[in-house]
């Protein structure tokens, strides 16, 4: 069974890894925001839109 | 600050453009693997009761094309189908081209010859006999290569990001490849001993928990975090609306990697594998409960409002029923790792539907929910026939319950007759036999709810194909977005923005996996062979011949159908002896435990039957037992054992630890002729020529040795 001793330490270094990334992404503010990421990704396709709107600035 | 972020922003404007060639590949790739998979799943379906289908041709034989099945279902369509996902959404998601356009191509490329090989070598019989991991060493370095490059590509697409918030999905794909890099890594390594042979460098028990270990986050992360990603991408985007709960996205993520992990031992529940370990994987499969139905709900509540359209859409037909399916699975999932559950289910048809409930319902609707948004999207024109779509909703639908409503009925009848005693206390089904011909009916039944959903997907191919026909590629697609401003100010101080600027993290992961590689192949094995030495005194290594009969044993896919564990119940050890001990099985590389009893228990087959039935047996498995679903194996009789190798998997094996005597490996050949001389002499007296070097007189040595180191008692005729 000594080789559950390796699956325990992996799986903890992969946890270990995953707070690491945890503590980065809360440090890194990706979560101050909480809503407009989800509304964010919706426009992304209405690329031309914006560019239209570019140009006539232009 | 806060006002000069949006001024910089407009001014950087920078344009460039989207990959969707290579995103067009891996849909290609999804569809024809897919149906392929799909095909192979349904000849199958049908072989389980009309065994002759094979038409006598090894490598289309059940135990064959099941790991076939298996593999291209999850490997080959589930695959790709993450492949072209991730490809499509991380590049919007991050507002910038995929890193690599040559990368992405040796992935495609790559992945796709991991996929032929698969497809050549597993009929073959070229297995390492551990389920869901059934390819050979130098596949399996091909996979570990091709899935960094994988890793590669998404890693630095996301550091060169123009969006600095990463969204949910990108948290489930980076989990993605980095657990299933360190699981693959983990469970495969083995030493070789030829080019297409290889022994795991666990054994028994030990390997039994590395594979589950594997086998469990492989569904978890490959089946259910990279598309849960996709499912928070394109639900909203096929829904035209935000997810219902963005938080609660956040808190499923987090929740559902930290748990998941831990949960493999409820595959070995009532095995010989500690019970604090079988408690652990009962707990954390319980708690999995929670963040699995959070994310199924917030999938679902993304569409309060829209149900309208869900009666008008396919595309949201579809994803409906793929995340409902999400939410049965994974309840019922914790449900099957509670011991009481799981006496009944385990061995069991119950385990089949559950994951078809999974991968039909989940991966299965969830690709063609997407595959039917995204192909007129790239093709700038609407669906060739939604009507079609329609009909291949309803069918796969249909496909799905009649396919899984007879598995579980199979199952729960087939395991309540196992455990039937009369009144005398004697098991009343003796016979093994009587509880499968009971339930053959359900698997005609199945085989029709099969075709019914390959039907579906072969429609689904037909009616994308001719809206390819009908529109017209954006192969690249122009964008522009802002360049991520780089005066942005962190509020706690400069160093620390330095630090977080040089994005530590995924540079760490990609270090881990690199070191990872190295001490796993390194460490593990010299940690584990000294505990491959039984504690057992009667349990001893197996003879040269017995040890090539095992390999043929794992070869032919014995394993697919037969377990060999006899679980502590009284219906059990009744029906096949004394209930395993993890001592018998130091031996073992790889463990043969089996998940599914189709045909009866084989751990303590040895002694049971005399050789002469086993040949006749293998030879026509109706012959000895009338009504039998088991495929003939005819060319075990013709077929000569490959001794060639026979030296060097002795050294192997002591490598690994096994107790042959020093040099074993120059007379372990005369050794072997002497076992296979005594065997074929008795087959003599039955009236039986046959040489002793043909693989059946292996085969039989190694099954009338299972099980007889520690057999103290005759069990009663099964």
């Amino acid at each position: 069974m000594s080789v559950i001793i390796v699956l325990i330490l992996v799986s903890f270094g992969m946890a270990l890894s995953f707070l690491g990334a945890f503590i980065w992404a809360v440090s890194n503010n990706q979560y101050e925001d909480t809503f407009t990421p989800s509304v964010r990704i919706l426009a992304d396709d209405k690329q031309t839109v914006c560019e239209i709107k570019t140009e006539n600035k232009l | 600050m806060e006002h000069s972020v949006p001024l910089q922003s407009e001014t950087n404007l920078e344009s460039f453009r989207y990959d969707n060639k290579i995103v067009m590949l891996f849909i290609k790739a999804t569809v024809i693997w897919g149906i392929i998979g799909m095909l192979v799943g349904l000849t199958i379906a049908f072989q389980i009761y009309i065994p002759a289908l094979n038409f006598g041709i090894p490598w289309l034989t059940f135990s064959h094309i099941r790991p076939l099945h298996t593999n291209g279902a999850i490997f080959a369509f589930v695959g790709n189908g993450i492949f072209f996902g991730v490809y499509y959404s991380l590049q919007r998601l991050c507002k910038t081209r995929m890193y690599s356009d040559t990368l992405g191509l040796i992935h495609f490329w790559g992945w796709q010859l991991i996929i032929v090989l698969a497809v050549v070598t597993i009929p073959l019989g070229i297995t390492t006999g551990k389920e869901y991991a059934e390819l050979e060493w130098p596949i399996d370095i091909l996979i570990t290569l091709i899935w960094v490059v994988f890793g590669i590509n998404m890693m630095m697409t996301i550091i060169k990001r123009r969006e600095r918030h990463m969204y949910v999905a990108i948290w489930f794909y980076i989990a993605t490849f980095v657990t299933v890099a360190v699981l693959h890594i983990i469970n495969s390594v083995e030493l070789p001993v030829s080019l297409l042979k290889s022994y795991p460098v666990y054994a028994g028990v030990q390997d039994a928990l590395v594979q589950w270990w594997y086998g469990h986050n492989a569904v978890a992360f490959f089946l259910t975090t990279p598309y849960l990603g996709l499912m928070y991408y394109f639900l909203p985007k096929a829904a035209e609306r935000p997810i219902y709960s963005y938080k609660l996205s956040i808190i499923h993520f987090w929740a559902l990697i930290f748990i998941y992990i831990w949960a493999g031992p409820h595959h070995l529940l009532f095995s010989s594998l500690p019970d604090w370990a079988q408690s652990l994987g009962t707990v954390f499969s319980i708690m999995l409960l929670a963040p699995s139905w959070g994310g199924m709900f917030n999938g679902l509540l993304t569409l309060r409002g829209a149900w309208d359209k869900v009666r008008e859409d396919p595309v949201l037909k579809f994803l409906v029923v793929a995340i409902t399916a999400y939410g049965m699975a994974t309840f019922e999932g914790p449900m099957l790792a509670i011991k009481s559950v799981n006496a009944i289910s385990h061995f069991t048809d119950w385990t089949i539907a559950h994951v078809h409930v999974g991968v039909l319902g989940w991966n299965g609707f969830l690709t063609f929910g997407i595959l039917y948004w995204i192909v007129p999207k790239l093709f700038r024109t609407n669906l060739w026939s939604k009507k079609l779509a329609n009909a291949h909703f309803w069918i796969g639908f249909l496909g799905i319950i009649i396919y899984v409503v007879p598995l579980y009925w199979a199952g729960i009848t087939q395991s309540l007759m196992w455990k039937q005693f009369t009144s005398d206390g004697i098991l009343q089904y003796a016979n093994f036999l009587e509880t499968v011909t009971q339930i053959i009916p359900m698997y005609i039944i199945r085989s029709v709810g099969g075709t019914l959903y390959f039907t579906g997907a072969v429609l689904m191919g037909v009616n994308l194909y001719k809206t390819m026909r009908g529109g017209s590629f954006l192969a690249e697609e122009e964008a522009s977005a802002p360049a991520l401003a780089k005066s942005y100010r962190e509020p706690s101080g400069a160093i620390k923005h330095r630090i977080l600027e040089a994005k530590p993290i995924p540079f760490l992961i990609a270090a881990l996996i690199v070191i990872l590689i190295g001490s796993v192949v390194e460490i593990v094995p010299m940690f584990l062979i000294k505990t491959n030495v039984s504690t057992i005194a009667a349990v001893k290594p197996y003879t040269p011949l017995e040890l090539t009969g095992r390999d043929i044993y794992v070869a032919e896919g014995c394993y697919t159908c037969h377990s060999q564990l006899i679980r502590p119940f009284r219906s059990e050890t009744m029906r096949y002896g004394d209930y395993a001990k993890s001592g018998e099985f130091v031996y073992d590389h790889p463990f043969q435990w089996g998940s599914k009893r189709t045909g009866p228990d084989l751990e303590r087959e040895g002694g049971r039957f005399p050789n002469s039935w086993h040949y006749f047996h293998l030879d026509d498995p109706q012959s000895m037992s009338p009504g039998s679903i088991m495929p003939r194996f005819k060319w075990l009789l013709v077929d000569d054992a490959d001794l060639s190798i026979l030296p060097a998997k002795i050294n192997a094996m002591i490598t690994l630890g096994v107790p042959y005597p020093q040099n074993y490996s120059n007379v372990a050949l005369t050794d072997y002729n002497t076992q296979a001389n005594t065997i074929v002499a008795d087959l003599k007296n039955s009236g039986i020529i046959v040489q002793p070097q043909k693989k059946i007189i292996a085969l039989i040595a190694y099954l009338q040795r299972l099980g007889t180191d520690i057999k103290v008692t005759k069990p009663a005729p099964k």
